[in-house]
């Protein structure tokens, strides 16, 4: 697997946990039992966390401790399964998150681009996959009806400037 | 109508390459069978029993003569010749080739048209009212609404992968032609109590496996607040919906299994954040400037008188002409259920032949309609015989919309991968056994819909008269449904019981209406005697020939 971000191919600094490894130096990533579990105990790490949410795992159940992560990995357990569209959606918008937003399991090329407009801004990807199947992904269709996380002029407002 | 400017223009060019280079990796192999599936459909192309099937949107149903001749020219070069219009509006063309597709979408595009989102898990087709902008009863034309919510929902990142297909409708007159209450979502045009004009949001109705009514979501919705509200249902919906039993992940199956208070307050919870955030605000110059698209024609000051003409004329201004808003025009709907033809079904030669009939009687758009009839909006009065001997000629001029041989059916195990049974034979014996004109016009209102599965593309939940389709152990058997109704008083048919065999449906059929005739009290649609009635009397005589076969075999 590898990390992919607009700018490119990145070495994942977040070392993933199971629930019963214990705690590392360094940036971690967690599920959120274990995040809920060991709450206190992580945030007093001073060190980066991430959690990674199930596709049935509102972020709205992590509070205002969004706050306190740097990543957060939305699964997709089958690419069929679009929940995480939302949950990254209200992470972005409601819940004003800032860290990364990752995705994480079986989702295809073909939805890239949707997952950026939601508030996706990397990937985990086979290897084969390319920085420029990236950009493909994202110059597919230029303009957009809707407006979504990504803070893009929608058609409606382009026409009223054009 | 609405058309296209530029952004649209490009957008659909760029989604039309999108899909090739799709179908291009499909091909090389670089997507398996399983991940091009749901890609396809997004697209409107199925791989049914013979070959492919692409689903063109006809959105709210509204076509003009040029868009129609490309219909008629995509289904002679790509096609045998044949579309079908379907109970979504849609049409679809049952011989393609996967390699074709990409260029049919192209010639799509040069007249405005797509395939985007007519299948898959995603927000479809948005439907409304086929006499939407020209019946004297709306509060306003539907379709401005329609068109705004077409735009929002095309590629919505958030609601492309849902958990099953999400269906809206648009209506905006107190008679229900567009079978709002059968939708995953449906928007009432209403005004309230200070004259104010707004929208009544219903969800959770739905045909298919586990058939329900929607019901209301919010009795009144601002105008500038509804795509915030209508995204606040998607959204609760894409959320909360099972993913673990396809039967189970429509939004029908939430709203029931949570409840419609816990529903409406999960919604409200939604559309109060959504709209704190204010970015999905419609503002009212951004309606009226879509609504300036679907402004009227220019209607001449005509007479009002209503000409007459032959006996067939007479028959068919009975039933095929309806009230128009304005003075001296008439909405005409044009049959496509002949006896003995297949419902939905017009070919080439006919979408060309009415094509040039709007252009030449000035005659700007044609509707599609859910009950798979084509409807000329704007006809001036005078001008009705002439177009009606021009229906004559093209073989599209039966006198029965509404009647009992106006029979919506699916396509059926004649073409679908899906069906369990043939329709398409049953809706012809049935036309036919009922061919007789005059006593068509007896029977009076009767609709008949049939199903080749359980999941209802042929409406037969909403039938006054409904029909499933079964296999039972490799033989085709017929379900007979009494009481639905997919207009205001909206109903759920009820099984009669066991199933018909091929040759007895028709017969059963001929059995239930004649009870009504005997039974049906002056003004009595068949519905209003069922309704009285309930269904004993209808089963005792339906099943009379079994029963006797029985004793006397």
């Amino acid at each position: 697997m590898l990390l992919i971000t607009v700018d490119g191919f990145r070495e994942d600094a977040f070392v993933a946990l199971s629930d019963d490894t214990p705690l590392p130096d360094g940036a971690v990533l967690v599920s959120l039992s274990r995040f809920q579990a060991e709450r206190d105990a992580l945030v007093a790490r001073n060190a980066p966390i991430g959690v990674r949410l199930k596709s049935d795992q509102s972020p709205e159940q992590l509070g205002e401790d969004v706050h306190r992560l740097s990543l957060v990995v939305l699964e997709f357990p089958k690419f069929r399964d679009g929940r995480a569209f939302s949950w990254a959606r209200l992470l972005r918008t409601r819940l004003g998150f800032k860290g990364e937003i990752r995705a994480a399991g079986d989702f295809l090329f073909d939805q890239i681009a949707y997952q950026r407009r939601v508030g996706f801004d990397a990937w985990e990807v086979a290897s084969n996959f390319t920085p420029d199947d990236l950009h493909r992904a994202f110059g597919e269709i230029s303009n957009v009806y809707q407006p979504s996380a990504d803070g893009r002029k929608t058609i409606r407002e382009l026409r009223v400037s054009a | 109508m609405y058309r296209y400017d530029e952004f649209d223009a490009r957008f659909v060019a760029e989604r039309t390459e999108q899909f090739r280079h799709q179908v291009e990796r499909r091909l090389s192999g670089a997507l398996t069978e399983d991940q091009f599936k749901p890609l396809r459909l997004m697209n409107g192309l199925y791989l049914q029993l013979h070959a492919y099937m692409l689903r063109v949107a006809i959105p709210y149903g509204t076509l003009s003569s040029r868009q129609l001749r490309k219909l008629a020219h995509i289904a002679r070069k790509y096609d045998k010749g044949f579309g079908h219009f379907t109970t979504r509006t849609n049409i679809q063309y049952n011989w393609i080739k996967l390699v074709d597709v990409p260029d049919i979408l192209a010639e799509l595009a040069e007249v405005e048209m797509h395939c985007i989102q007519t299948s898959g898990n995603c927000i479809r087709n948005v439907t409304a009212d086929q006499f939407a902008g020209a019946t004297p009863e709306e509060i306003e034309d539907p379709r401005p609404l329609a068109e705004i919510i077409r735009q929002w929902s095309s590629l919505h990142p958030e609601f492309v992968f849902l958990a099953r297909k999400f269906k809206i409708a648009v209506g905006a007159s107190p008679h229900d032609r567009a079978a709002l209450l059968y939708h995953d979502m449906a928007v009432e045009i209403v005004r309230n109590d200070e004259g104010r004009t707004g929208y009544k949001v219903l969800a959770g109705g739905g045909m298919g496996r586990t058939p329900y009514i929607a019901q209301v979501m919010s009795d009144f919705v601002e105008r500038e607040d509804i795509l915030a509200y209508l995204e606040a249902v998607l959204r609760v919906y894409n959320q909360d919906s099972r993913r673990d039993n396809i039967h189970k992940q429509r939004i029908k199956i939430l709203v029931n299994a949570i409840g419609v208070e816990e529903m409406r307050t999960r919604i409200a919870h939604e559309f109060d954040e959504i709209k704190r955030l204010g970015s999905l605000q419609l503002p009212a110059e951004e309606l009226a400037r879509i609504t300036a698209y679907f402004a009227p024609p220019a209607f001449e000051p005509l007479a009002d008188a209503m000409p007459s003409g032959s006996a067939d004329f007479e028959n068919w201004k009975k039933s095929n002409i309806h009230a128009h808003r304005a003075p001296g025009y008439a909405i005409a709907t044009i049959s496509l259920k002949t006896i003995g033809q297949v419902p939905g079904d017009a070919s080439a030669d006919q979408m060309d032949a009415l094509a040039d009939l709007m252009d030449e009687f000035a005659i700007p758009e044609i509707r599609v309609s859910h009950e798979q009839n084509l409807v000329l909006p704007h006809v001036r009065r005078k001008d009705l015989p002439a177009i009606f001997a021009r229906l004559q000629e093209l073989d599209l001029a039966a006198p029965n919309a509404g009647l009992i041989t106006d029979i919506i059916a699916c396509p059926g195990l004649d073409y679908c991968d899906l069906a369990n049974a043939r329709s398409i034979p049953v809706a012809q014996d049935i036309a036919k056994r009922f061919a007789d004109l005059k006593r068509q016009q007896d029977i009076g209102e009767l609709k008949i819909k049939i199903s080749g599965c359980i999941n209802a593309c042929g409406h037969h939940h909403a039938g006054h008269i409904g029909i499933l389709g079964v296999d039972k152990k490799g033989v085709e058997f017929y379900q007979l449904l009494l009481g639905g109704s997919g207009a205001e008083d909206a109903s759920i048919g009820q099984i009669m019981g066991p199933g018909f065999a091929t040759h007895e449906i028709a017969d059963a059929v001929e059995r239930v209406v004649g009870l009504y005739l005997k039974e049906r009290a002056s003004g009595e649609r068949f519905l209003d005697t069922y309704r009285r009635l309930g269904m004993e009397p209808f089963k005792n005589i339906a099943y009379q020939e079994q029963m006797d076969a029985a004793y006397n075999g």
